[in-house]
């Protein structure tokens, strides 16, 4: 257990300004790397977690994303020690942690709900971890002083948890994770439950923080955007298995499933049948639209049936592209007619069928010199090759 | 008896305050008249429970020898009489030892017994349930005749400690009742934050558990006390003659001296038992305050 505060050297290192940092971080010995390996975690016959290994390094920001009952919750409950893994280990700094309880993890921990004791103060809350280890009287009150003031709430000691809002409640949480130097940080969707505004200000603000510490943290949440802004690497979950790890662009650039490439982002599928490899690119088949041609995805055989994929704002109406940016070679281009324009905003979103009867959705931005497509309109659509996937 | 006993069940359990809400204009002039007929038999419903009071205070007040109603003129003298025969005051602390002793006893089964209850899953909790709530519903003659022939073969008839035991029985299923409606609606996230803070089980549960469901406990431990204290029927058969509680010496002094001393003992029971049931419904409130997210002024 680390006595000395980390918060007291914090404003030294903040003056060294807000850099994104290496996963491993500028104080990347202070947070553990944790391992899962293939671990496992059944009720009866139910898989909550079928098989899941991954390396978070030490500093690293993780995110679990994943839809309901994907098993997130389940595997961070395995980490803090409140589930037994059916099969498989986990391991913090190499050592393996099956045989050591909860409470001697030292693994911090936010909950949804933020789990504040309502019967004690904000002081008493952050002062129980310490308390616990035996940390002098002084000195609890100077560290709770100095984390108060990391999540901007100083003087906050006196309130009870029912005189604070959500997102006060929130940073509590936080600071009562935080302040008995823990080495890993579990947050389970800690900012579900607050507003749009508060949630993106706390995304920002959680992240300054994980800079600052270089606490390694276990994030989870199912929100795809706040997975995106947040995270060094994002390990998207599905059926209690891990589809894909990577970082952020890796993960929205390159899907490697039709899940991931529908769970992160929007993305149109054209199924097909995979007819050949020509230098490199993938030659698909699409009935009733031709040949596409896409970025070869890995292990996949000639004869099988495979979705082309592209993202929406990837697309574009074929005349703009056209001599501007030498899009005309190396892409795909079709016939479609124009079902439906919707304005969201600072973009125009169109949905467009295809002369085999499959629509596309494709975003354009909404600026001078964009030319407005109508209902009905004919219009010929292009993307890339390279922006092109096999899932 | 089963109508305390309903009364302390309603309390412990507490009923959240249902919103008032007021008929709509219009439609109060159109319910008036069967508005009307309830309060009147409301009313008169109320007025039958409570008639009982109203005779028994003032004759314990009373300046004549007999029961008297109503009494002739004021006097404390059956209150005096009652303070300074040592069998009423023998009696009474008795009383307060065997009820201290059964809500001791109670609080600690029934608390675990309802911490195993709501968080166990075992087979058979259900029936266990129903088994442990079970004196509240069999009627107080058949456990007491039950105990009567268990106890007359161990040799514990006329011993207090025997009657904290049958007491106890009788007095769990409150406890278990009270602190089990607080239990349901108890955030186990709490406890693993705590664990996950570095509490071990018994740190958690002295540090968090029970502070929090405390209302429901102290409840449940009042209810005790007064399930004791004013007990009958199983003290009529096991107390003999070496532990003559205050409701077994009122049950022998009505038939054997008929003056208001009785009456007096009444007025102070009556006194008592409103006395728990305000604390416990204090109590309520103030669970009820602590889990709710309004803010409130810090106490
Ligand atoms: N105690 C339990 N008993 C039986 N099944 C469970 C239990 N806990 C979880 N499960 C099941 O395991 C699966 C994964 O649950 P988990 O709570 O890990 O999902 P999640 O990814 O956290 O979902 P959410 O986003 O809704 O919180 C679900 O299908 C759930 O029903
Ligand atoms: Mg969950």
């Amino acid at each position: 257990m680390v006595v000395g505060t980390r918060a007291a050297a914090a404003p030294t290192n903040a003056t060294e300004g807000g850099s994104r940092t290496e996963p491993t971080g500028r104080l990347g010995a202070v947070g553990a790397r944790v391992v899962f390996e293939d671990l496992e975690k059944r009720y009866g016959d139910v898989a909550a977690v079928d098989g899941v290994s991954l390396d978070v390094a030490a500093g690293e920001f993780l995110t679990m994303l994943g839809p309901s009952g994907s098993g997130k919750t389940t595997s961070l409950m395995m980490l803090a020690g409140f589930e037994i893994p059916t099969a498989g280990e986990i391991y913090v700094d190499d050592r393996p942690i099956a045989a050591v309880p909860p409470y001697r993890r030292n693994i911090g921990m936010v909950f949804q709900n933020y789990a504040l004791f309502p019967h004690m103060t904000v002081g008493e809350n952050i002062a129980f971890p310490l308390k616990l280890r035996k940390v002098k009287k002084a000195d609890i009150q100077r560290r709770t002083r100095e984390v108060l003031e990391l999540v901007e709430l100083p003087g906050y000691e006196a309130r009870y948890p029912r005189q604070l809002s959500g997102g006060q409640q929130q940073r509590i949480a936080l600071a009562r994770a935080l302040v008995f130097d823990p080495r890993v940080l579990l947050m389970d969707e800690p900012l579900g439950a607050l507003d749009k505004q508060l949630r993106e200000s706390l995304q920002l603000e959680i992240k300054r923080l994980h800079e600052r510490l270089g606490v390694t943290i276990v994030y989870v949440t199912h929100d795809q955007q706040e997975a995106l802004v947040m995270s060094d690497r994002i390990a998207v979950m599905n059926r209690g298995r891990v589809e894909q790890v990577g970082p952020p662009a890796e993960l929205y650039d390159a899907p490697q499933t039709r899940f991931v490439a529908s769970f992160i982002g929007e993305s149109n599928f054209l199924d097909g049948r995979l007819a050949g490899i020509e230098g490199g690119v993938a030659q698909v088949e699409a009935p009733g639209v031709g040949v596409l041609r896409a970025r070869l995805g890995e292990g996949l055989a000639s004869g099988t049936d495979v979705a082309v994929t592209v993202r929406p704002e990837k697309i574009v109406f074929a005349e703009e592209g056209e001599g501007s940016d030498g899009l005309n070679h190396e892409r795909n281009e079709l016939d479609a007619t124009v079902e439906d324009v919707v304005f969201v905003g600072e973009m125009h979103r169109y949905e467009v069928r295809l002369t085999g009867g499959q629509t596309l959705i494709l975003k354009r931005q909404n600026r001078a010199g964009v030319r407005r497509y109508e209902r009905g309109d004919s219009a010929r659509v292009a993307w890339h090759v390279a922006d092109t996937r096999l899932v | 008896m089963s109508a305390t006993g309903e009364a302390r069940q309603g309390v412990g359990v507490g009923a959240s305050p249902r919103a008032r809400v007021r008929p709509a204009r219009a439609a109060r002039r159109r319910v008036s008249l069967g508005q009307g007929l309830l309060y009147a038999v409301t009313g008169l419903i109320l007025f039958y429970l409570v008639f009982p009071i109203f005779v028994v205070i003032p004759v314990s007040f009373s300046s004549a020898k007999y029961l008297q109603f109503p009494p002739p003129g004021f006097s404390l003298q059956w209150y005096e009489k009652y303070l300074t025969r040592s069998d009423w005051t023998g009696a009474t602390w008795l009383s307060v030892q065997v009820a201290a002793g059964t809500a001791l006893l109670a609080t600690l089964l029934g608390t675990l017994a309802a911490l195993a209850l709501v968080r166990g899953r075992f087979w058979g909790r259900d029936l266990i349930n129903a088994f442990v709530v079970s004196p509240m519903i069999i009627p107080s003659i058949i456990v007491a005749i039950g105990i009567y022939f268990f106890y007359a073969r161990i040799q514990l008839i006329g011993s207090p400690f025997a009657l904290v035991l049958a007491h106890t029985a009788l007095a769990v299923p409150f406890v278990v009742v009270n602190v089990s409606a607080t239990l349901v609606g108890f955030d186990e996230r709490l406890e693993y934050a705590a664990m996950n803070l570095g509490a071990n089980r018994r740190q958690t549960f002295l540090k968090v558990t029970l502070p929090l469901i405390r209302p429901g406990v102290l409840t449940g431990a009042l209810f005790a006390f007064v399930t004791s204290f004013d007990e009958l029927i199983v003290a009529l058969f096991i107390s003999g003659t070496g532990a003559v509680t205050l409701p077994r010496k009122m049950w022998d002094g009505i038939r054997q001296e008929i003056d208001p001393t009785i009456a007096a003992v009444s007025t102070i029971f009556i006194v008592l038992s409103v006395l728990v049931l305000v604390s416990a419904e204090l109590l309520r409130q103030r669970s009820e305050r602590l889990r709710t997210a309004i803010p409130t002024q810090v106490e």
